[in-house]
């Protein structure tokens, strides 16, 4: 067993381990904790891809900007070491047999799948190349989806002004 | 060395967190958390697209991209996504899913 092998192990071991956490501990900020480790740990995974650029926005987006972003609300809206409400046992039961049903129905699939992994000249996945596929409107360009995006960012940066606005007319509701 | 473990691994590693994101997303009662388990969904679909871009196309970039974009959208909505949690917590002082039951103004 070599260093990649044992890397690939321990980043799956983590990513199992906490992403089975993330919805079963019942404080809040705890959960929040393991989703920041879970997607630390899907980073790595990228790395371990040679996919450096995106191991990058996953660690500046994700783990920088979305976590922030829970742990704030959580702040906002709880008191710190306040406790979810416990769920009743046929409720979990009927969860995790569901999420069991449908994980056992995929790993089945993939594991009989046979995958034509007869693997191409790999192409060089550096900032540069990005950047030109990213405005490029010809063959393997994504112009159109990147310019969508940007619009959708715009969008959410609106509504999300909007909606978390103080209402001046009716502040005696909050 | 980057072919030494099987795409099969990874697929499943992807397939546990999906569903245990969609366990979660049952068995939560609290809105900050639904948002989480969503987000570890969208994150197994990222892994997987980036995995099948490595082990079956390297020599394009298609699901490079479309993990990026995912990445983006998954940012775009939990923003907004809070700020109507934030919203909801102002107004009726719960964010549990079944007490925010009216769409009554």
């Amino acid at each position: 067993m070599n260093f990649h092998e044992t890397f690939f192990i321990l980043l799956a071991a983590i990513i199992m381990i906490f992403s089975v956490l993330v919805v079963t501990t019942d404080k809040i900020l705890r959960a929040a904790t393991y989703l920041l480790f879970v997607l630390l740990a899907t980073a790595g995974l990228y790395y371990w891809l040679q996919y450096e650029f995106m191991a990058a926005v996953q660690v500046a987006l994700y783990a920088g900007g979305i976590v922030v972003l829970i742990v704030f609300s959580v702040l906002l809206t709880h008191q710190i070491h306040h406790k979810l409400v416990s769920i009743t046992l046929t409720r979990k039961l009927l969860a995790f047999g569901i999420a069991g049903l449908g994980a056992l129905v995929s790993i089945v699939t993939i594991v009989n799948y046979d995958f034509n992994t007869a693997p191409a000249e790999a192409m060089k996945v550096d900032v540069r190349q990005i950047g030109l596929h990213l405005v490029n409107t010809g063959h393997n360009g994504f112009a159109l989806p990147f310019e969508v995006v940007s619009i959708l960012l715009l969008a959410a940066l609106i509504g999300a002004i909007t909606i978390a606005k103080k209402e001046e007319s009716n502040s005696d509701n909050i | 060395m980057l072919y030494t473990i099987s795409i099969k691994y990874f697929l499943i590693l992807s397939t546990l967190m999906f569903f245990s994101g969609v366990a979660g997303f049952i068995i939560r009662k609290n809105l900050i958390t639904i948002l989480m388990s969503v987000e570890l969904m969208l994150n197994a679909v990222n892994i997987n697209f980036l995995v099948f871009n490595r082990y079956l196309y390297p020599d394009q970039l298609q699901g490079h991209f479309f993990s990026l974009f995912i990445v983006a959208i998954a940012a775009a909505e939990a923003s907004v996504a809070i700020a109507l949690i934030i919203n909801i917590y102002r107004r009726f002082n719960t964010i549990m899913v079944n007490k925010v039951d009216e769409m009554k103004y």
